[in-house]
């Protein structure tokens, strides 16, 4: 991607930007986020099948926001995270510079957030039939080994926040599991606290999720977290006709019609 | 042994569900007792976390009963709490918490034999589920490892 080091140097030289936020070469095989500030920082930027990261949780951190202007390298899940960042306000066109990248790894320019979401129309979010599976069939246990099933697979979890530290849209300054006054969730490894925050975890994502499984990819216990907030999208599909950010759309939960159809309210 | 009683939480709006239970007392008529009711502002008020809360500290079922669409008192809270609750059951249903035991319902204040009505099948509902031991087990965690 040499190409992409060029636009980026150039972006920092004629100081439209102060930093580039991209990825480069990690420990291992593994890739990870950098920050360039200078232009020659940026022969470090890469972009190959490996980076996963989704970049966008940095354009809402402080520690990031004080290098100033930020580019950002942008495959599509950052781009999708971004253009929900841009729903909810979080941030302006103004306030960055966007280095979008194709599927086929061509760069792509965007002149505003309403450009982004044109060509995400044509890169929908789909949910893979392998989770789809996975999820039809968690659906169909009876529902105490249901409970059971998660309960297991929610037992690795040391409540880390690594899942919150890695969504671009978990920006929240203060999260309700950080609260002591009441304490509202057990913070210690213990299964209802464990049950409670991923619970309020997929609640707080309801109908803002872009599916970019960074919380799954994030975990050092490998817990399928992304199977709660991937059944949410369908659920948001099927009560509320379709997922995926939108510049003209509110927020599922920050929305509602008077005819809204559910079964269960008597 | 005694017969199992189930306890049941209420989580009900001020303009609406409050003033028809305060109906259903005042016409005097008989309803389970097992309910404690609990007044909020309004449905939209009713965070998914306090319901989680009754179950964690042994609620074995849970009714959220407020005004009927398009009698909020707020204009639109019932309608977001509607899009809320259509969103936590699916992801309650998901994790395998079962949904029978929380019971949704529009009660007005005129209401007052319908709020009893909700009341007495709820907990008849609940008493054929049995007391909640799955979340008892999960929530008691501690406490149990504790006492061996």
């Amino acid at each position: 991607m040499s190409e992409l080091v060029k636009k980026a140097a150039a972006l920092l030289e004629s100081k439209l930007v102060q930093v580039v936020i991209g990825y480069g070469k990690g420990t291992g095989n593994r890739t990870r986020a950098i920050f360039a500030t200078q232009v020659a920082e940026c022969e470090n930027l890469i972009f190959d099948s490996r980076c996963v990261q989704n970049l966008a949780v940095y354009l809402t951190k402080l520690e990031i926001k004080k290098l100033g202007k930020p580019a950002i390298v942008a495959p599509v899940p950052v781009l999708r995270s971004i253009l929900q960042l841009a729903v909810e306000n979080q941030i302006a066109e103004s306030d960055l510079v966007i280095l979008g990248i194709t599927p086929e790894s061509e760069l792509i320019d965007f002149e505003s957030f309403a450009s982004i979401e044109t060509f995400l129309s044509t890169h929908k979010i789909e949910i893979e039939e392998k989770y789809t599976k996975t999820i039809d069939a968690i659906k169909a246990m009876p529902v105490a080994e249901r409970f059971a099933y998660w309960v297991k697979e929610l037992e690795p979890c040391f409540k880390c926040y690594a899942c919150r530290g890695a969504c671009p849209l978990c920006y929240c300054t203060r999260c309700t599991v950080d609260d002591n006054q009441p304490q509202w969730i057990s913070v210690a490894s213990h299964p209802l606290g464990n049950l409670e925050w991923h619970i309020m975890r997929a609640m707080h994502l309801a109908g803002r999720c872009t599916d970019c499984e960074a919380c799954y990819n994030a975990c050092p216990m490998g817990i399928p977290i992304h199977l709660l907030t991937k059944s949410m999208l369908q659920d948001v599909a099927d009560n509320f006709g379709s997922y995926g950010p939108s510049l003209d759309k509110q927020n599922t939960l920050s929305s509602f019609k008077p005819d809204d159809k559910e079964s269960f309210i008597r | 042994m005694t017969e199992f009683e189930p306890k049941i939480i209420a989580f009900v709006c001020n303009w609406c569900t409050y003033a028809g239970a305060d109906l259903t007392g005042t016409s005097r008529i008989k309803y389970a007792q097992n309910v404690k009711i609990i007044r909020f502002p309004c449905t939209g008020r009713i965070d998914f976390m306090l319901l989680l809360k009754s179950f964690g500290e042994g609620a074995d079922g849970i009714i959220v009963s407020g005004c009927h669409p398009n009698d909020c008192h707020y204009t639109s809270g019932n309608f977001h709490a509607r899009r809320r609750w259509i969103m936590f059951r699916g992801l309650l249903d998901m994790l395998g918490i079962d949904v029978r035991r929380i019971q949704y319902s529009w009660v007005s204040a005129a209401e007052g034999s319908k709020w009893a009505d909700i009341v007495n099948s709820t907990v008849n509902t609940i008493r054929e589920l049995g007391p909640y031991t799955e979340y008892e087990k999960v929530a008691g965690y501690l406490e149990k490892e504790a006492n061996q």
